[in-house]
């Protein structure tokens, strides 16, 4: 399920561009459409653990490996549409805009800091990172943040979509918060009990 | 009174602008451009004979502009538009402008001129000849496209006017119904828009021969989407600055309030002529992708047109007047 609507996407632009049905700008649509979908993707997975808090629906957390991970696919996509099909290869360009224009600095960055996120989904490096893994894969929050700040400076006038993005993101991150400060409250009277990586 | 508004499109000026015809007018300002040089390209270009600007056009790099002057497809002008009064996205203009009443339309001019006067849409049209210009329109999201548009010169009816001493700039507004359009209603929660849409030049440069009327594209009827009735085209300049549907055309002293330059005046200054060299804080100018082409190509200088129009700039500091 995951898998397919992961790949739709993707599969839907490739099959409208080489048709012609993107419209008139088929790369602008390209990246447009796999930037959002690189955003959802963002928020589902950073979604799951709220998620199985507030409703109790434990399995759901099985899907946040792999949610995670197309959501660092489509920033690849959309990140390779841009430099491939956007800029064609132009590296002085790109480079220019990654220094000077802060939306690129800031989506660029999301990207970077995805990335490691993405080499220790493993289960090997889970386990190799013990504490630390949970600490790394906390970066999804600093890169859906950049991801929010990228769309939101991208956009000539129409903030609908960046600013509903970012109030998603504060109420998911407010869930923890919460979370966090009952918990610490918690803790003196059962120290030992502490559950491990959610 | 609901009077019959003459088109563009109404016979002869269709059949001067059919598909068949631009193809051989092309050739025509191609072969003149190789031929007798430039000049003639220009002149034949701007429709008008012995036109003072040509005296100025006889550079290699006008001729190369005149040879390019390749109309983009129809279907991409007319899909692909910014009219935010009628929706954000590319394709919702296209998808909802045909709730725009176009007839009856009114257009008043008003302000610092001695012939202040509400005209019926024909009223103000026929006193003018619908003429042919094919011209490169740049959009400041560094996209582009040639559009082969129907009109008449800005300055017509500048004269006609007959702005006062005083009269430094003339400022346009773009209907505001938003019964019409309620794409603009709905999305009117974003503050900072303050519709009616507005623009301005400066009357030097609405008095230029390039600053033109447009009443219609690829010799039919101006598509809803693309600013019917009646819209302003300015070709050396951002896209923005040829606002659609005017209703409203007022003389001043000052320069007017301009919506971009007031929304984001750090992104979008009252001049906004086309120039590679001056970046918007958020992207590159340097480049264009003219639309129906994956390739982008280097923008040129007042778009091309600088022969013509750069002597309105003289002495301008144009990375400040943006």
């Amino acid at each position: 399920m995951i898998w397919l609507v992961g790949l739709a996407p993707t599969a839907w632009l490739a099959a409208g561009f080489l048709r012609g049905t993107l419209g008139a700008n088929p790369i602008e649509k390209v990246i447009l459409v796999q930037g959002r979908w690189a955003l959802g993707f963002l928020l589902a997975a950073i979604a799951v653990t709220p998620v199985r808090r507030l409703t109790g629906w434990n399995p759901v957390v099985k899907l946040r490996r792999l949610v995670g991970l197309f959501a660092f696919y489509h920033v690849c996509v959309h990140f390779l549409a841009y430099v491939g099909l956007d800029q064609f290869f132009a590296l002085g360009y790109i480079l220019e805009d990654v220094l000077e224009r802060r939306y690129i600095t800031a989506g660029f960055t999301a990207l970077v800091l995805l990335t490691p996120l993405a080499v220790t989904s493993t289960k090997g490096w889970i386990r190799r990172l013990g504490k630390r893994w949970r600490q790394l894969h906390r970066l999804a929050y600093v890169a859906a943040a950049l991801g929010v700040l990228h769309f939101f400076w991208k956009v000539r006038a129409d903030t609908f979509w960046p600013l509903a993005a970012a109030l998603l993101l504060a109420a998911l991150f407010a869930v923890r918060i919460v979370h966090a400060v009952s918990k610490k409250r918690a803790r003196p009277r059962k120290p030992a009990r502490r559950r491990p990586a959610v | 009174m609901i009077i019959k508004i003459k088109k563009s499109s109404d016979v002869p000026s269709s059949e001067v602008t059919s598909e068949s015809e631009y193809l051989n007018r092309r050739s025509f300002l191609a072969a003149s451009a190789t031929a007798i040089g430039a000049t003639a390209g220009a002149a034949a270009l701007l429709g008008r004979a012995a036109s003072p600007l040509s005296a100025a056009g006889s550079t290699p790099a006008s001729a190369s502009a005149v040879q390019e002057l390749e109309p983009t497809a129809e279907k991409l002008i007319t899909s692909y538009n910014n009219f935010y009064e009628f929706g954000l996205a590319k394709e919702d203009p296209a998808k909802h402008a045909h709730a725009l009443v176009t007839e009856p339309w009114s257009v008043v001019v008003d302000g610092l001129c001695n012939n202040p006067a509400e005209y019926q849409l024909e009223e103000f049209v026929s006193p003018s000849t619908i003429e042919d210009r094919v011209y490169r329109f740049r959009c400041v999201e560094a996209w582009s496209m040639v559009v082969p548009w129907q009109g008449f010169p800005l300055a017509d009816v500048i004269k006609r006017a007959d702005p006062t001493g005083d009269a430094e700039y003339v400022a346009f507004e773009t209907l505001w119904d938003p019964d019409q359009m309620p794409q603009g209603r709905w999305r009117n929660w974003e503050p900072r828009i303050g519709w009616p849409y507005r623009e301005g030049l400066r009357l030097d440069e609405a008095m230029h021969p390039l600053a033109f009327l447009a009443t219609g594209l690829y010799g039919k009827d101006m598509p809803n989407q693309n600013g019917a009735p009646l819209r302003l085209v300015v070709p050396w300049k951002y896209g923005f600055k040829s606002i659609k549907s005017i209703v409203r055309m007022t003389f001043t002293a000052e320069e007017p309030p301009t919506t971009w330059a007031t929304q984001a005046s750090n992104e979008y200054g009252f001049y906004s002529n086309v120039n590679p060299d001056v970046s918007h804080p958020r992207w590159s100018q340097a480049r264009e992708r003219p639309l129906g082409s994956f390739r982008r190509v280097p923008t040129r200088f007042l778009n091309g047109y600088a022969d013509e129009v750069a002597h309105l700039y003289e002495g301008m500091d144009l990375k400040k007047h943006y």
